[in-house]
């Protein structure tokens, strides 16, 4: 090849280029659980952002939005980290999120800061995910957020003697940690705590062990799906329930889709949470009410499609403010301090975790008008991550 | 001595579920030599029958078992006219692996686009749900309904496969297919129904057993491994050998959980080691040339 072939080359490669870069879409890439056991998480993503969409439309000023979504199918590091590297690559997107699992956003933290593109983590919730990189903000929630408030309320309600149940897993030891943590701190005891292996579905005997420390409360743990529902059966089938001791646990345990499956034996089952789908406020309604006009079932709604219609708000936000060129320090910092009502209730992004602020409710399980719900009786006002925040 | 009878008590219960569910993947191995992989997405079908017909069409439990039982087997048949039929006794495994596991993500993707994918729950009957009382701890009532299932299902087998016309003809077309046809019996007709028997028998596991592994698309691939296990530690084939492999297995795992949780499925591997090691056939397998 000669040099003026080359160069002409090179020219029509630099017009290409530039051509993709000033195509005025902006393409936003979503990690989430779209088809295997934790689909109706990845579809709830989708809910969210489509609500988002549906009512502030596809265009910040005048560029346009997109959301392409790929999937992350299960705790799978290797293939989300492609995934996103790809979205990178090849679709030149300029933001990341969704993010199901913990591990799998520990993959894709180290390709944010080469690549300048910003992760908004709509679930994965382990505490040290925003640190590991400066362009990770979070809207979801993170196990100490929502455990130390169980704790306070555990002792407050007059357990003394707690036995803690958790998945053997990152998640489930932040819960166990953050629980312990508070409860003794407040002067309670903690006789027993079994960190049951993710595969485990008969729960008897653990419930029996329990039965046998002595225990008057379990706190538990366990990520939402198959096992949740057995370990609430064999709480109730073994006689725990009857015999008095309490159950505690986060949201994660009673998500509204298991809810009729864990049937009306299930009344009266403490967690606190930082959104439940019958959350009494006009954002509520409406948010529930664009889904529902869009085609979702209110059924299917869980925690993610908030965190996603709050993710995606972000996103607009981050756009407004780079005026939809590629600069992820100016985005992140365009969101730091942001305040605003989510379907959840008030939030606010924390300056110094870039992790969500936000209310966490204390609910039981209840049947309303002949459906189980969620409902929420005391509120913990403004909840920082209690693992990196200590107010 | 409480906590043993109690530890006692959950393992029988439990490896009575492991029983039901995999005695027929143990059938279907020990008697037909397929190697069927799709077992636990029969025993899965079965399960979304009866939570179909409870809660939509509100029947009640026992016609529900019935309906999911004879159900399955009828949404089994096109599989065994169009393609176990061919597998029977003599291809390679290799060929019966492909094809099995090709069945079971196809069967989980279709329950995964009719049903969605969440988990489906069989509500049980006021009368089996909830706690019962037995002296010295209280227990699910369930799991002494799923006991009793577990002894009947063992006993009717043995029955049917010893002592009846069938069984005879059964064991003979097993022993000596060719022989079996000279003298007249319809291996065909033994074989097909063998084929319903053990799908009926999944299905029927798959439902009783649901409260312990709960149904959702991916417990065809989620509990195979388990159902595998029982049945290479038991013999392919042998109802006392599928008893005796759960019931021991039930017992490791569950005396692991009570005593040590953090050592996770650790027991259970132990002794599917251990007996595989002493017994490389499973424990009452016949080594098959």
């Amino acid at each position: 090849m000669n040099r003026s072939a080359k160069s002409i080359l090179s020219l029509a490669i630099l017009g290409l280029m530039t051509g993709t870069a000033s195509a005025d879409v902006i393409k936003v890439g979503i990690i989430g659980t779209m088809s295997g056991p934790y689909a109706l998480f990845g579809k709830n993503f989708k809910m969210g952002i489509d609500a988002w969409v549906a009512e502030h439309g596809n265009k910040v000023g005048s560029h346009e939005v997109e959301f392409i979504y790929k999937d992350e199918e299960g705790p799978n590091p290797a293939k989300s980290k492609a995934l996103a590297q790809e979205f990178i690559v090849k679709d030149k997107v300029q933001y990341l999120a969704g993010v199901y699992f913990t591990p799998n956003a520990m993959a894709i933290a180290p390709l944010l800061e080469e690549s300048k593109t910003p992760l908004i983590v709509m679930n994965a919730a382990t505490s040290s995910i925003v640190e590991k990189s400066p362009y990770i903000v979070r809207t979801s929630f993170t196990m100490w957020q929502n455990t130390v408030p169980a704790a306070k309320i555990a002792f407050k309600n007059g357990s003394k003697k707690v036995a803690i149940a958790v998945s053997d897993y990152g998640p489930g030891v932040d819960a166990e940690a953050a629980f312990k943590k508070t409860f003794e701190a407040d002067g309670g005891a903690v006789v027993e705590a079994i960190r049951i292996p993710l595969a485990t579905t008969d729960f008897s005997p653990i419930m029996q062990r329990i039965k046998d420390s002595g225990a008057d409360t379990i706190f538990t743990f366990l990520p939402s799906g198959p096992p949740t529902l057995g370990f609430v059966k064999a709480y109730i089938d073994n006689g725990l329930k009857v015999g008095g001791v309490k159950l505690m646990s986060t949201g994660d345990v009673v998500t509204e889709p298991d809810l009729p499956n864990i049937g009306d034996s299930g009344i009266g089952i403490l967690s606190t949470y930082h959104y439940a789908v019958s959350h009494d406020s006009p954002e509520n309604k409406a948010f529930l009410a664009t889904i529902k006009k869009g085609g979702g079932n209110l059924d299917d709604v869980t925690m993610t499609s908030v965190a996603a219609y709050d993710g995606a708000r972000l996103i607009y936000k981050m756009i407004e403010a780079t005026g939809g060129q590629r600069d992820p320090a100016k985005a992140v910092d365009a969101v730091k301090d942001m305040k605003w009502v989510s379907p959840r209730g008030p939030v606010s992004i924390d300056p110094a975790t870039r992790h969500i602020r936000q209310n966490v409710y204390l609910r039981s399980v209840e049947k309303v008008d002949g459906k189980l719900i969620n409902k929420e009786s005391q509120t913990f006002a403004d909840q920082p991550d209690w693992a990196l925040s200590t107010k | 001595m409480r906590t043993v009878f109690s530890i006692l008590i959950d393992a029988i219960a439990y490896g009575m579920v492991l029983f039901i569910i995999s005695i027929g993947l143990s059938i279907m191995m020990g008697l037909m030599r397929v190697v069927n992989l799709a077992h636990g997405a029969f025993a899965m079908i079965g399960g979304y029958l009866a939570s179909y017909a409870i809660r939509d069409l509100h029947v009640n439990y026992g016609i529900a078992i019935l309906m999911a039982v004879i159900g399955t087997i009828i949404v089994s048949v096109p599989f065994e006219v169009l393609l176990y039929r061919r597998i029977y006794r003599k291809s390679d495994p290799l060929i019966q692996v492909l094809m099995t596991i090709g069945i079971t993500f196809f069967i989980i993707g279709v329950v995964n686009f009719i049903f969605g994918p969440s988990l489906k729950s069989i509500p049980l009957p006021a009368t089996l749900s909830g706690p019962l009382d037995i002296g010295f701890r209280s227990l699910p009532t369930h799991r002494l309904f799923v006991i009793a299932c577990g002894i009947v299902t063992a006993l009717a087998l043995w029955l049917l496969i010893e002592k009846t016309e069938f069984g005879i003809k059964l064991r003979a077309s097993v022993d000596h297919s060719g022989m079996a046809d000279a003298l007249g019996i319809r291996t065909e007709i033994i074989y097909a129904v063998t084929f319903a028997l053990a799908i009926g028998l999944g299905a029927f596991g798959g439902v009783v057993g649901a409260e312990i592994l709960p149904v959702e698309p991916f417990y065809a691939l989620r509990y195979m491994v388990t159902f595998l296990v029982v049945v290479s530690v038991g013999g392919a084939g042998s109802i006392l050998g599928a008893l005796s492999a759960s019931l021991l297995l039930g017992l490791a795992d569950t005396t692991g959980k009570y005593l040590a949780p953090e050592f996770g499925e650790f027991f259970f591997y132990l002794t599917v080691i251990c007996i595989v090691f002493l017994f490389p056939h499973g424990l009452f397998g016949r080594s098959h040339a």
